[in-house]
């Protein structure tokens, strides 16, 4: 078998794993101590943004405020709030990104 | 099964998509581009289907790197899957073995966020006996497999056309930004309480901070770490006599 397809198998593996976890276990599970209750209220939350805010301000290698990226996330969150519109959201976020290196800001 | 709920789940999932087709087709192209093949391309996007960690995997075995270095890569950005798994257990727990792993092989960000919106809504509360609350209940997988099940296809067919266009797609046009915009549109309506905002900001600072110390792909999953014990630090749903140690 070729390295890659080594490599696929192995990842299909631990990645399945993964997602499999909790839900393998979900029937044995009882009703929730509040405590974790409350620690899985925080996932979605913490989760999305830590995929969310360095795609704004760390585009490439370092810490970058003065980049394109940053005021076109910020815009297109200003949308996202208003109108929880997906397209809309992808359109003003994607569009601002293109005017702003249109306009020369790299 | 419910077809209500199904049908909505494909439509909250619908608009998505203009984030992840481009991305499946980044991930057809990239292998092929690469020299892996058309078969390797596939391969990650059936079996492991998971965008981001397929293409750190590609980038590994396109430098020459060895099987385990690139399946680790690819792994250690999966680790969040694990807390959307512990996330969404409670809400499935009822359904059977089998349909909680075929749950399981679809979970995405995208069908994992849509769902925890539709569920912990405050008319969808977990211990509803009533028969509106069992009706609900038994509804969820409906719901959920309707948004997996769209993307699982949108991105199979996406990654399909990636391998066969290759290099055709314009390196002008920044679809790679179309990913977080997706995600941010999910995390909005989650910043309801001020528990919430805590654990969205500390999970974002923390994942950069962990990103310029050189962490790398462990980062995500250490900054949602951070965020999830700074917001439930803060939340007093559910207040206790004895604050939680730390």
């Amino acid at each position: 078998m070729s390295t890659a397809w080594t490599a696929i198998l192995l990842a299909a593996v631990g990645t399945f794993a993964m997602r499999a976890s909790f839900l393998a276990a979900a029937d044995r599970l009882t009703t929730l101590p509040p405590r974790v209750e409350r620690l899985l209220r925080q996932i979605p939350p913490a989760a999305l943004a830590a995929l969310v805010v360095p795609a704004f301000v760390r585009p490439g290698d370092a810490v970058d405020l003065l980049q394109p990226q940053l005021p076109a996330g910020l815009l297109a969150g200003l949308v996202a709030w208003r109108t929880r519109n997906v397209a809309l959201t992808l359109v003003v976020g994607l569009g601002s990104l293109l005017v702003l290196r249109w306009l020369g800001w790299e | 099964m419910s077809t209500g709920e199904f049908t909505a789940g494909i439509r909250s999932i619908l608009p998505m998509l203009i984030g992840v087709v481009p991305f499946g087709l980044v991930a057809g192209v990239t292998p092929v581009a690469g020299g892996l093949g058309a078969d390797v391309g596939i391969g990650f996007s059936t079996l492991v289907f998971a965008g981001a960690s397929q293409l750190a995997a590609i980038e590994v075995l396109t430098g020459g790197g060895t099987a385990i270095v690139a399946a680790l890569a690819a792994c250690t950005i999966n680790l969040r899957m694990l807390l959307y798994s512990a996330s969404i257990a409670p809400y499935l727990a009822h359904e059977s073995f089998a349909r909680r792993m075929l749950a399981a092989y679809l979970m995405t960000d995208q069908a994992y966020a849509v769902s925890i919106n539709r569920w912990a809504g405050p008319s969808a509360g977990l211990a509803a006996g009533d028969a509106a609350g069992l009706e609900r209940r038994r509804h969820r997988l409906a719901f959920y497999l309707g948004a997996a099940l769209t993307l699982w296809c949108s991105w199979q067919a996406s990654t399909v056309a990636g391998v066969l266009v290759g290099n055709a797609v314009p390196d002008s046009v920044p679809l790679g930004f179309a990913v977080p915009l997706v995600f941010l549109v999910l995390l909005v309506p989650t910043l309801t309480r001020a528990h919430a905002i805590v654990a969205a900001l500390v999970g974002g600072v923390a994942t950069v901070v962990g990103h310029e110390l050189g962490v790398g792909a462990l980062s995500v999953m250490l900054g949602a770490v951070a965020g999830i014990v700074a917001g439930a630090l803060v939340d007093d749903d559910h207040p206790e006599p004895d604050p939680v140690p730390t």
